[in-house]
């Protein structure tokens, strides 16, 4: 069952930036990009688990501290040459205030 | 709608094009494209290793049938292009199909050129062009023995190579004195001839023919001596023709190739052209390298961007034959006004002569140990000044200080030897991913294996990589751009951030036609250091547009937690501090606890919430933050000097102070460590950082340029001052000339050797006015933006990026 979560204003992001959601062990990293979008993925690279959320937003997409690689937002995958996927989360915005989906 | 592009010529140039077109502007047109061979586009400069039988056709492919589907790109394959009416904009072609186009792409390519002698259309006498050339010259080989072919030039040695390799008795025809005159002079050109003959081929020089004789196919080849020789197969490899018959035509202005302009454009604005088949700027081209500049800067304009020129290449020759090792380019014979260096060693099978003027490099040819040649070729390029290094000139870049690219003895590794260290990347890895994923270029090298993409040392072992794979065809590209989102180079970015007056990375994006609307990680960081940089007073930091290093104030870790290293002054601490920091160490169960190479000590697994609680403890003692995590000044090592040391000269630890304080807090290139010795038996081994101080009894030595790390480079002797004020004035004259020359994540020691150690020394020991200018900047770089306030205390109490430190929420 779905279930939608509010989890805060947009503007409590900076814009290209990233907060966390902690939802117990669980940590999910959220995006705003420039268009003001918001994403959701698990704050784990899908290479060697680097904090998504530590790195710089660009575009639909963010690049991962640790060793660069690519993640795209929309979905968790990796992009370019890299395989791999971290846990996608479906958003919303409502009144400036995002929500979650969380099953 | 879609405007149409139809493109005549399916070879690299045309589909290089192509492609670099998709990626800039995928929806702009519905492409068409005609090639005359039945094949997909292959890599042609690949054809020589399939005659030798070390790759096979499929391995060459660079854009099979599905490319073409999966793009939509509608291709008419072994079709003939007869006719295009200008006015109507139509293509026609020999098997009746016409198609309209807005824009027309021509790549018709060269071809070989045919002596016409008699007999020369005889069944057995063919070029050395593409696939069915190699295909004829594999079916002779297996029946018949004897191969002539006319012309030791590149692609007449290559081939007689591969014939050789096929079994084949092959003889050499050539019309000079020596082999591959257009890239040997005679002495190399000698010593090659007799490592090929050694391996069995037989040269007949100065030698023409003058008629083929055969009965139905190719029998024997007279020459115009008389002589003849019987034979099964004549390859002629005398040059090639840029194929023009069809530009000319249709009336384009043609000279030698069709002509076009630096945009690639014919004299007909709907008409571009591109590769083999071109004249641009008198030049007509033969190789490969330059057709992937011209591809950029066609696309571009297809694109409708209008940015970017092309101004033509120099070119580089390798010879792809198996155990001859030869390198090529530029002037490489001199003439009165030119000097040469040339080194000889018979036994070795070794020459080297490099063609000097006005201490720049105008040509080099190596014979036997071509290992250096990329570096002579790029020095060539670059116009660089070699009276620096003319001593050790001859023995290569390892000779030099090596902080540069790094051991060059990528030739002789083996396939298990590791290229990148950072990565776990092997040559054969590299290599591998080169051949079968059809790589060119130092990026696409570093996307698919990532080799070379995180500390960057290794590129010059890739780039060589690169070379050796594809042959000499291969050129590092002249300038690099920042990265994928942009055309433009590193200075020329910040040379319009100045000239433009450009005070944030929105303007510099917007200015500059980024293809991108936001940048990437690469480009984000040095286009905000560029801005912030340049205009300290105007700009603003972009804070999203730091590593997160700087971003949060500390350094991420593996698992994702911080380190915390606060700063020693000099490396000097108290009793009070070290309390301070085992008190916080405790406080917050931090166990591992190191002292650094910098004299400093590092907490490690810091949880990033609790950073600001863990800075304020230390900020309350007196301690701030170490930038252990920036690009920026790190320490200033020292010793205790004289006031303790029996040797000791002067007050090292008090100079190393005064050093950090005059410059902590200033965002550089890179990463800048400093160190003050107070002798000359340099405890603080000044001598291997950024900008390093040793006392000596009567004053101070300033060194510039060390390395201590991936590759160690001792500093260059930049002066000696008598006193401490000086000390200080040519610190931060030193920084500051680097702050604003070096690119982004350059180190001051390969920096120092690209522009050459007697410029750095001119602008800063010999024109004391610039100097003073430099280190006013300096100082006023770093009052504007108070970047000696400490990070750690704006964010451990003064709320500063709380966003960064807390969660947005916690749930479940």
């Amino acid at each position: 069952m779905s279930n939608w979560i509010e989890v805060g204003a947009v503007d409590d992001i900076p814009v290209l930036g990233a907060r966390v959601v902690r939802n117990g062990d669980v940590d999910i990293a959220i995006f705003r990009n420039n268009n003001d979008e918001v994403f959701a993925v698990t704050d784990a690279c899908p290479h060697k688990q680097g904090k998504l959320s530590q790195g710089i937003v660009h575009g639909q997409s963010v690049t991962c501290p640790l060793h660069n690689w690519k993640i795209d937002l929309t979905n968790g995958e990796a992009l370019g040459p890299d395989e791999g996927c971290t846990g996608h989360y479906m958003t919303k915005i409502e009144s400036g205030k995002i929500f979650v989906e969380i099953n | 709608m879609k405007e149409k592009l139809v493109v005549i010529g399916n070879g690299m140039a045309g589909m290089r094009t192509v492609e670099e077109l998709l990626e800039i502007a995928p929806d702009k047109y519905d492409i068409t494209v005609f090639g005359a061979e039945p094949y997909g586009n292959y890599n042609r400069i690949l054809l020589s290793p399939v005659l030798c039988g070390e790759k096979a056709i499929d391995e060459i492919m660079l854009n099979d049938l599905q490319w073409y589907e999966d793009n939509n790109i509608t291709l008419h394959k072994g079709v003939k292009v007869t006719n295009v009416d200008r006015k109507a904009c139509t293509v026609t072609a020999d098997d009746g199909t016409t198609v309209e186009y807005d824009r027309l792409l021509i790549a018709t390519g060269s071809d070989p050129f045919i002596i016409p002698v008699p007999g020369h259309d005889l069944p057995g006498v063919i070029g050395f062009r593409d696939i069915k050339d190699v295909d004829t010259m594999l079916e002779v080989s297996k029946s018949k023995k004897r191969a002539v072919v006319i012309g030791g030039g590149l692609l007449g040695l290559e081939a007689a190579n591969g014939l050789m390799k096929q079994g084949m008795d092959v003889t050499v025809i050539h019309l000079m004195d020596w082999l591959m005159e257009r890239q040997m002079d005679d002495i190399s050109g000698d010593m090659l001839k007799n490592s090929l003959e050694e391996q069995g081929m037989t040269f007949r020089m100065k030698t023409s023919t003058s008629e083929i004789q055969g009965d139905g196919k190719v029998e024997k080849i007279i020459f115009a001596d008389g002589s003849e020789i019987e034979t099964d197969l004549i390859v002629m490899a005398v040059g090639i023709r840029p194929n023009i018959e069809l530009a000319k035509q249709i009336g384009l202005h043609c000279e030698r190739g069709i002509v076009v302009n630096d945009t690639l454009q014919t004299y007909d604005p709907k008409i571009y052209a591109i590769g083999e088949c071109i004249e641009h700027r008198g030049m007509v081209y033969g190789l490969v390298a330059p057709l992937f500049e011209m591809a950029k800067v066609c696309a571009n304009h297809l694109a409708a961007y209008g940015i970017g020129i092309y101004t033509g290449t120099i070119t580089s020759t390798k010879l792809k034959v198996t155990g001859i090792d030869l390198f090529s380019a530029g002037d490489f014979i001199g003439d009165d006004t030119t000097e040469d260096i040339v080194v000889r060693d018979a036994s070795r099978g070794v020459y080297k002569k490099i063609v000097i003027k006005d201490d720049k490099i105008l040509g080099a040819v190596l014979y036997g140990d071509t290992i250096d040649g990329s570096w002579y070729f790029q020095l060539m390029r670059e116009g660089t000044n070699i009276s620096d290094i003319r001593d050790a000139l001859m023995f290569g870049q390892g000779h030099l200080g090596d902080s540069g690219h790094g051991g060059n003895v990528v030739a002789n590794m083996s396939d298990d030897a590791e290229i990148c260290g950072c990565n776990g990347v092997t040559k054969g890895d590299v290599v591998k991913a080169i051949t079968v994923k059809g790589l060119f270029t130092l990026e696409e090298v570093r996307a698919h294996t990532k080799a070379s993409s995180s500390c960057g040392s290794c590129t010059g072992l890739v780039e060589q990589l690169l070379e050796t794979t594809l042959g000499g065809d291969y050129t590092a590209p002249e300038a690099k751009p920042v990265c994928a989102c942009t055309e433009h180079t590193h200075d020329y970015v910040r040379e319009q951030i100045r000239t433009q007056k450009l005070t944030s990375i929105k303007d510099v994006y917007t200015k500059l036609n980024w293809k991108t609307k936001d940048g990437c990680a690469a480009c984000r960081m040095s286009v905000n250091y560029y801005v912030i940089s340049s205009w300290p007073e105007e700009s603003k930091d972009d804070y999203q547009s730091r590593f997160i290093n700087e971003r949060a104030h500390a350094n991420i870790q593996k698992d994702g937690t911080y380190s915390v290293i606060p700063r020693m002054w000099g490396g000097m601490t108290t009793p009070k501090e070290l309390r301070a920091i085992a008190n916080v160490a405790e406080k917050f169960d931090l166990n591992t606890v190191h002292v650094t190479g910098g004299q400093r000590i590092g907490l490690y697994g810091v949880k990033k919430e609790e950073l600001p609680l863990i800075w304020k403890d230390l900020n309350d003692e007196g301690l701030v933050s170490g930038h252990a995590y920036g690009k920026a000044l790190r320490t200033v090592k020292t010793c205790v000097g004289k006031d303790w040391c029996r040797f000791g000269t002067q007050d090292s630890t008090g100079i190393g102070i005064k050093l950090e304080q005059l410059s902590w807090g200033s965002w550089m290139p890179h990463k800048f460590k400093m160190a003050a010795s107070g002798c000359p038996r340099n405890c603080a081994e000044a001598t291997i950082k950024d900008f390093g101080v040793v006392c000596v009894d009567s004053g101070y030595e300033l060194h510039i340029g060390g390395n201590g790390g991936i590759h160690v480079r001792v500093t260059d002797l930049l002066t000696k001052v008598d006193t401490e004020e000086e000390v200080l004035e040519y610190a931060a004259a030193f920084c500051q000339i680097y702050r604003e020359e070096a690119r982004y994540l350059e180190r001051t020691a390969p920096w120092i050797e690209r522009v050459g150690f007697t410029y750095v020394k001119e602008s800063i020991v010999d024109d004391a006015a610039k100097r003073k200018e430099l280190a006013e900047r300096f100082k006023f770089s770093q009052d504007i933006t108070r970047s000696q306030e400490d990070p750690w205390t704006e964010r451990s109490t003064k709320g500063v990026d709380a966003h960064e430190f807390t969660p947005l929420k916690v749930i479940g």
